[in-house]
């Protein structure tokens, strides 16, 4: 009933446990990561509880409004950038708790040696509709 | 064709389906399988007998998948012949349905998925649109509710506040797709209110009816929230505020006082009063305190200190708020909305800033940006 984004970051987590990057790892540990990636998707697609996800391309443009008439302006992509995102997950899930205990399951996907990342993944509520009966009466 | 005529018969017709001897799981299936085809031939060909046409799709439908699973299992004696259509049963087991459907067992997400479905007679896309899931996952939820009641025996009684509260959770979904969600709780709520005579079902009725007439008000034609204060009141439902108010006199009547009939109480005051200056705050606190001994809950405590501030000045509105934790949701939110009334618009506007921040809903968030925003402005002059 309540809907998290569950965020993978290539850049601007807190380091992993176990922190080998990927194109150190052997070709059968990437296998068994995405093998794991897909399987938890596909759990969640059977407990009711996934909405999507996605993986974004680590290199992206930067883009804004230049005035009337005109192009948008482009610029980067910039490699000093602190925080890239890698992909996203979004839950549909009963409560907080149980978003953070799937986020924990994520992090648990197989690196180097097979061994669990222990990633550190963000996980974001979205900003809902205000419930029908308002639980506050300062805006009802 | 008469949609809605369509999902008030669903509940009868499953539990025709399960009286002759259907399974929960299978017969619900076949009953979805069978609205699903009257919403396809009904508008062409509708019939004369809207609930037999239904029961003898469903029942076809229970049989020919009951016929394929036998087969599956190279086993025959499973269901073969159609029994005769007899005499439909009188006896209503829709609050048996109501029961299971929001069986402890289930988690609120699924009891709700399964209630729209199975009391509701909502399609599943019907019901994926409506929460902002993918159909194949609201399938899933569902079949897997399913499987969680499959052992409960359909006339084991059950506990009507799991149903209240199932239906309340629905209520307070509101619009957000193809369904009005809110309208479908009051449609399944005064449903039960015809098979129960329970004082709380009325009051869950009244409370959905009194809010859902202010609905109109609350929200400005660019989607912005419209504090109660602000509300053109002229926009209210004074149809549906009557009749709410009329259930709960009744149900207040019969001295069972229960958390819906309080809450009910609560918005009834507000729908009552022709403005804002005119709402009877003294008897809200009153009942705030008669929902406290009900339900001793943080958010009660929150509305109360609101109440009081009104009732009796901002600064014993402070004091109410002060003796509550401050890591409440919407604590900082009437914190800001005291300190202004108290005649403090820095700390009003410092406060409405960090409430946006932690505001779980996105139109409370531009509510309150807003506010900080004008205090700020105001200040700047």
């Amino acid at each position: 009933m309540a809907k998290y984004l569950l965020l993978k970051h290539y850049r601007g987590a807190p380091a992993a446990v176990n922190d080998v990057p990927m194109d150190q790892w052997t070709p059968e540990e990437i296998s068994a990561h995405i093998q794991y990636m897909n399987d938890f998707a596909a759990r969640l697609e059977k407990t009711g509880e996934f909405v999507d996800g996605q993986a974004l391309a680590p290199e992206g443009s930067w883009v804004r409004y230049d005035g009337e008439g005109r192009p948008p302006v482009t610029d980067g992509p910039f490699a000093e950038t602190k925080d890239l995102i890698a992909g996203w997950m979004i839950i549909d899930v009963d409560n907080h708790e149980r978003a953070v205990e799937l986020a924990g399951e994520l992090s648990a996907a197989p690196g180097a040696g097979g061994k669990p990342i222990h990633e550190w993944l963000e996980v974001r509520p979205f900003l809902t509709a205000p419930p029908t009966i308002p639980e506050c009466s300062v805006h009802g | 064709m008469d949609e809605a005529l369509l999902r008030s018969l669903t509940p009868s017709v499953l539990t025709i389906l399960v009286r002759r001897g259907a399974d929960f799981a299978a017969a619900e299936d076949a009953v979805q399988d069978a609205l699903i085809e009257a919403l396809r031939v009904w508008p062409a060909d509708p019939p004369r007998d809207a609930k037999g046409w239904l029961v003898t799709a469903a029942w076809r439908k229970f049989l020919d998948q009951a016929r394929a699973d036998s087969a599956r299992r190279r086993r025959e004696d499973l269901v073969d012949e159609e029994p005769a259509p007899g005499p439909m049963p009188d006896v209503d087991d829709t609050l048996q349905l109501y029961f299971l459907c929001a069986h402890p067992s289930l988690t609120p997400s699924s009891a709700v998925a399964l209630t729209l479905r199975a009391v509701g007679g909502l399609t599943t896309r019907q019901i994926a649109d409506a929460y902002l899931v993918p159909e194949a996952t609201m399938a899933q939820r569902i079949s897997r509710a399913k499987r969680t009641v499959s052992g409960v025996r359909f006339d084991q009684p059950g506990d009507v506040a799991t149903v209240l509260r199932v239906l309340y959770l629905v209520f307070n979904e509101g619009y957000s797709g193809d369904v009005d969600l809110s309208a479908e709780a009051i449609r399944l709520t005064r449903q039960l209110a015809g098979t129960i005579d329970h004082p709380e079902v009325a009051g869950l009725l009244a409370l959905m009816l009194l809010h859902h007439a202010r609905r109109a008000g609350r929200t400005a034609p660019d989607g912005s929230l419209v504090p109660l204060a602000e509300q053109d009141r002229s926009r209210w439902d004074t149809a549906a505020i009557a009749e709410g108010i009329g259930i709960l006199q009744a149900a207040l009547a019969r001295d069972r006082l229960g958390e819906f009939q309080a809450q009910a109480a609560i918005a009834a005051l507000h729908a009552d009063a022709f403005t804002a200056e005119e709402t009877d705050w003294v008897q809200i606190v009153e009942w705030y305190d008669e929902l406290l001994r009900l339900t001793d809950n943080p958010v009660v405590r929150l509305n109360r200190a609101v109440a009081v501030g009104e009732a009796d000045g901002p600064r014993a509105g402070l004091a109410a708020l002060a003796a509550l934790d401050d890591s409440l949701p919407r604590h900082t939110a009437v914190a800001a909305y005291l300190h202004e009334r108290d005649g403090d618009p820095e700390t009003a506007a410092r406060l409405y800033s960090e409430a946006a921040r932690k505001a779980p809903h996105l139109a409370e968030r531009d509510y309150l940006t807003r506010q900080a925003a004008r205090l700020n402005a105001d200040r700047r002059r």
